[in-house]
This record gives structure tokens, sequence and C-alpha cells, in this order.
């Protein structure tokens, strides 16, 4: 929702004058000034009692005895009036100000670009959106006349130079005179932009406020799937740690001291004997299984990533690829989520080089800046990588997606492939 | 020579204390911690520690940090610590303790060999620097172009030198002759200009250095 303009932000913005926005500005302002005009015109039916009323009790009796007798019915009268008025405003006031500002929140698409979104009504009079409704009523009647009258002074000032300007020739003013005024209808156009976008703006912003929900309840769902998703990670990640603990701690040790015994009863045997070959043969077994099953842990869960962070991590999966690496990683850790993401990109991203994209050299870069953790990886392979296809890089960009984070990929058919992931990460 | 185990699984501590006894070693300490290695250090001066990288409490580097720690109170102990992955900044970190001399980094695979394993401790305790075999190959794979001027054995006799073997072991190994291998070493050195040196360690910590340098 952030990145959407809005008319507000648009003023503040450089190149605001060669843009659309003072238009928009200026068509907001208007649809404004016909829309408070229409208001009152509204507000007329239920206001005219009350009117009535105020004048009842202030008109003046023209004698004392007139004023005694008088006083009685007009009082009476004038109490009448103020209930009716008052049963009338609180009937119409709720329900105009809830159809006001369904015309408001369309006519809000003019100021700036982010979707709208009524607030919820639940009981016409219990619901707190209606009296937001009521109280941008007195917005639209009370507040915006008075800056739409500053700049309908501004407005008539530019408006009317050209026919200053040809009075005062008429009238031989000085030549100072008549291009003073040229000027200042001149200076006036750009600052008349600027407080018509500016007002409008700041009314659109404040009609944003009162009249539109800020987060929908699907959004709000959304964000809770994302965070859910998150946790799933998370679980993942604790999950993974604690197999590759166990495997560490269990199979692999039993495996090394079950093939130490297996060395040493090959000491003992005789070259010739038929022992020999079974016990050398689960031997050489035995060995290939350690460094397979070294390769699988390390692959659940790296634990250079874990205790010595993203960098060092980085740098020992470049030592290990079959490619040339170049590593330029900054230092320091980052969350374990992100660095398990991040590490898990360049996994991919090396091992894919190797794969399909036949590249003998790859460069790893790692910056963080900014509050986002951003990870490259360039290959000078053959590119034409497809991520519709790899299951690998899809998956990879779920992960991105869970940790808020994204995946770029760059793979053009003779390559080089670039894959980036972009993590935010305060630390 | 006596002997020091530091490692957390019993199974692996009560093989390697039958393997190392079987190799004429003397176990004064198998223990299961950090902490008791540094007390057992103490408490029982030994020539050698073999102990695990990874240990209670937390199972990190407990292991390596009491390694460095030992070597620092002892100067000249000779330690070989086990590792179950390739981890370069541990094995960094542990060869610049000290002098770079009598330290071993291994995969902890390497037990399962076990008469290269016994030779690797004597050589260690006799003041040699040993690095495992998986370490060299991906310090070397980092390919630098000095190396890429390297015939293919130029590049086996480099990786064996990083590894800490004399060139009789280069010869055995390569199946080459002494004179041979004395041969492609200082074509080796004068290729990567590092000083030319009979002495296997000195030789060792240069080209560790040399290829460790080009991270």
């Amino acid at each position: 929702m952030t990145s959407d303009i809005t008319l507000l932000r648009a003023v503040t913005r450089s190149r605001f004058l060669v843009s659309a926005w003072p238009w928009r500005g200026i068509a907001y302002t208007a649809t404004t000034a016909v829309a408070a005009g229409l208001l009152w015109l509204l507000l007329a039916v239920p206001l005219t009692p009350l009117v009535s009323a105020v004048w009842v009790l202030r008109s003046h009796p023209t004698s004392p005895d007139e004023a005694a007798l008088r006083t009685g019915s007009d009082l009476f009268a004038a109490a009448v009036l103020g209930v009716v008025g008052v049963g009338l405003l609180a009937l119409v006031m709720p329900r105009l100000a809830l159809a006001v500002g369904e015309v408001e929140r369309w006519r809000l698409r003019l100021a700036d670009t982010a979707p709208v979104r009524a607030r919820r009504i639940g009981n016409l009079y219990a619901d707190p959106a209606t009296w937001r409704a009521v109280a941008y009523l007195m917005l639209l009647g009370i507040v915006a006349p008075v800056w739409l009258a500053v700049l309908a002074v501004v407005g008539l000032l530019v408006v009317s130079t050209p026919v200053a300007v040809q009075h005062r020739a008429v009238s031989m003013d000085s030549a100072g005179s008549i291009a003073g005024r040229a000027v200042l209808g001149l200076v006036l156009v750009p600052v008349l932009l600027y407080l018509t976008s500016a007002f409008g703006g700041a009314h659109a912003a404040l009609a944003r406020l009162l009249l539109c929900a800020e987060r929908d309840p699907a959004e709000a769902e959304l964000v809770e799937v994302t965070r859910s998703r998150a946790r799933l990670a998370d679980a993942f990640d604790v999950e993974r740690n604690r197999i590759e603990r166990d495997l560490h701690d269990l199979a692999q040790q039993r495996l090394v001291s079950l093939t130490m015994q297996l060395g040493l009863a090959k000491l003992d045997l005789p070259d010739d004997s038929p022992a020999a070959a079974a016990v050398a043969s689960a031997h050489a077994q035995a060995k290939t299984l350690m460094a397979e099953l070294r390769d699988l842990v390390r692959g659940i869960s790296p634990r250079t990533l874990r205790e010595l962070g993203l960098r060092a991590a980085v740098e020992e999966l470049a030592a290990g690829s079959p490619l040339r690496v170049r590593v330029d990683a900054d230092p320091g850790r980052f969350p374990a989520a992100v660095e398990t993401v991040a590490f898990a990109a360049v996994s991919e991203a090396l091992a894919n080089a190797v794969k399909h994209a036949g590249a003998t050299e790859a460069v790893v870069t790692t910056r963080h800046a900014g509050g986002t953790l951003t990870v490259q990886v360039c290959d000078d392979g053959r590119g034409g990588a497809d991520p519709a296809r790899g299951s690998g890089i899809t998956g990879l960009a779920d992960r991105a997606a869970a940790a808020d984070g994204r995946l770029l990929i760059s793979s053009p058919p003779g390559g080089p492939t670039i894959l980036r992931v972009e993590l935010p990460c305060a630390s | 020579m006596r002997v020091v185990i530091a490692e957390d699984s019993v199974l692996l501590r009560e093989g390697l204390v039958g393997l190392l006894s079987r190799f004429g070693f003397d176990v004064v300490a198998a223990v299961g911690d950090a902490a008791a290695l540094v007390a057992a250090v103490d408490d029982t001066t030994p020539d050698l520690v073999v102990t695990d990288v990874r240990m209670p409490p937390n199972f990190t580097d407990e292991g390596l940090r009491a390694a460095v720690a030992v070597r620092a109170a002892h100067p000249g102990l000779a330690v070989v610590a086990l590792s179950q992955y390739v981890q370069h900044s541990y094995a960094g970190e542990l060869l610049g303790s000290g002098d770079g001399r009598a330290i071993g980094y291994l995969l902890k695979d390497r037990v399962a060999d076990v008469a290269e394993f016994a030779d690797v401790l004597r050589r260690v305790a006799a003041g040699g620097t040993v690095v495992d075999s998986e370490v060299v190959r991906q310090l070397m794979q980092r390919g630098r172009d000095p190396l890429a001027h390297l015939s293919t054995r130029e590049r086996e006799v480099l990786a064996l030198i990083a590894e800490g073997h004399s060139n009789a072991a280069i010869a055995r190994i390569l199946v080459l002759t002494e004179a041979g291998v004395s041969k492609h070493i200082s074509s080796v050195l004068a290729k990567l200009h590092l000083p030319v040196s009979d002495d296997t360690n000195r030789r060792v910590l240069a080209v560790l250095a040399y290829l460790r340098g080009q991270q």
C-alpha cells in the first residue's frame, strides 16, 4: 500500500508540474467544490426546521406586552421545530453521510492510486464507520469551503490577469505596473497548481482516513497466511537441524566406529583367507557410505552456516564446487531464517550452473544494505534456465516468499545466468 | 607415546582407544568433553592429543577451542583434530596456533584406514603438519592462475606436499624415484615462487599459506 502514489505525495515530487497530477488535483478540487455545494443543498431539508427555530427565537418582538404574549407560543414553536429538526438530522445525517461516502470513495480515485475499500457498516448507529462518515460531512461542508475560498481568490487573480493587464494598458498606467500585474499572474499559475493539489491532496488524505478501511479482512488474512508460511519454514529449519544432529550423533559416529572396526579386522586377516576379500569389500563400502552420508547430512543442514554464518558457509560451498567460484560477501550474521534461504539460493544456483548450464566460473555476491540482504550468483554457462521447469528454483522462490523476500532470475539462451534473492532483514 | 583422546561418542571413543592401543600408543586418558580434555592434559602431560572438533555442551567447535587452549598452555604439544566435515575456518585456526608444527586436521573418515591413521598420528607427534587431503583438494580447487600452469603430476605433488608428506612418502605414493620427486617439487615451488626447502614442515606451511592466502 505504501508504494501507491497519492496527490499529497505527488506534490512533493520534483517533476510534479510536468506530470498528470496537477490536472488530477484540479479535477479533484473542482468536484470537491461541487460536492460541497450539493451537500449544503441536501442538508437544507433537515436544517430548515432548526434554522427556523433559531429565527423564531431571535425575532424581536415589537413591544413588551406582545413579547410576554409571544414568548410562550414562540418557545413552543421553537421547541417543536427544534425536535423535528434534530429528529430529521438524526435520521438523515447518517444515511446522507454514507451516501456521500460512496460518492467520495469513488471520487478518491482522482487523488490517489491506492485501492479503495469501504469500511464495514454493521448497525447504522453503532458502527464507528457511520460516525466517521458524519465527521467527513463536517470536513466537506465546513472545512472544504474555507480552502476552496482561498483557492478561489488566487484563481481569480490568475484568471483576471489578461483583463487587468488590458485595463491598466487602457488607463495608461506605467509600463512597470502593467508588467508587474502580468508577472504576478504568471507566477501565481504554479502557485495555484501547487495550492490546488496540496489542499485537494490533504482533503483526499483525510477522506481516505475517515471513509476507507485501512486493510480489508482478506488482506489481513493474507498477512496471516504469509506469517504462518514463515512459521512453517522456520519449523522446517528447526526440524532439519534436529535431523542433522541426530544423524551426526548416532548414525555418523556409529558408522565411523564400524568402519574403524572393519579396518582393524582387515589387519588381522591373512591376505589369502576367504574372509579377507569380504571384509575388505565391506570396509570399502562403509567408507563410501561415510562420504555419502556426510554429503547427505550437509545437504540437510549446513553446519558452517549455523556456526560461522553466511560468508564462511558460502566460501566453503565455493571451495567444494567443481566451478571456479569467486566470493564477494559482506561479513556479519543475519537472522537464521534469512541465512538459510540465502545459502539455499547460492547452493541451488551453483548446482544448476554445474548441472544444467555447463558453466566453468561463477561469482557470488552478498550485500546487506537498506535493510535488505541481496544475494546474487552469476555464472558463465549457456543460460536458458526456466523457473517453470525446475522444481529447485520454484522451491527457492517459495522459501524466499516465506521470508518476505523475492527471487529474480535472468537466464537468456546463451547465458549468462544471474540468480538474485532479496531478503528483508533488519540486522 | 602418551595420548589423550577426547571424543563424546562413547562407541567411537572406545574404538579409538582400542585402535591406538593396538598400534602401540599409550592412551593415558579418554574423555568426553572439552573441559575434561583440558583437565586431562594438565594432569597427564601427554605427547599427543586426539580430539573431536564437535563436542558437548554446544556441539560446535568446543574440541577445537580446547585444542587451541592446550597448545597455548603446553607449547609443542602435538594435537590432531578430527572433524566430521571440512571447515576451512576451523582448519585455518588450528594451523595458526603455535608455530603450525605438530598439528593435524583430519576428516573423521580417516580413522577407518587404521594403519594410515596411526601413521599420521606418529608424524604429527614427531612435529609434522598433516592436513586432510580433502582440505587440500578444496584449497587447490580455488583454481588460481599460477596453479593452472602446473602439470597434472605437479598438481599431485603439490597436494601431497600440502598434506604433509615427506619426499620419500610422496615417491612411494606416486611410485616415483625420490630424485624424480625432488625434481617435481623444485619445479612446483619455483612456479609458485615459494622458497625451495627440504624441511618438510616449513614446506607444508609455505604451501598451505600460499593456498589459503588466496581465499
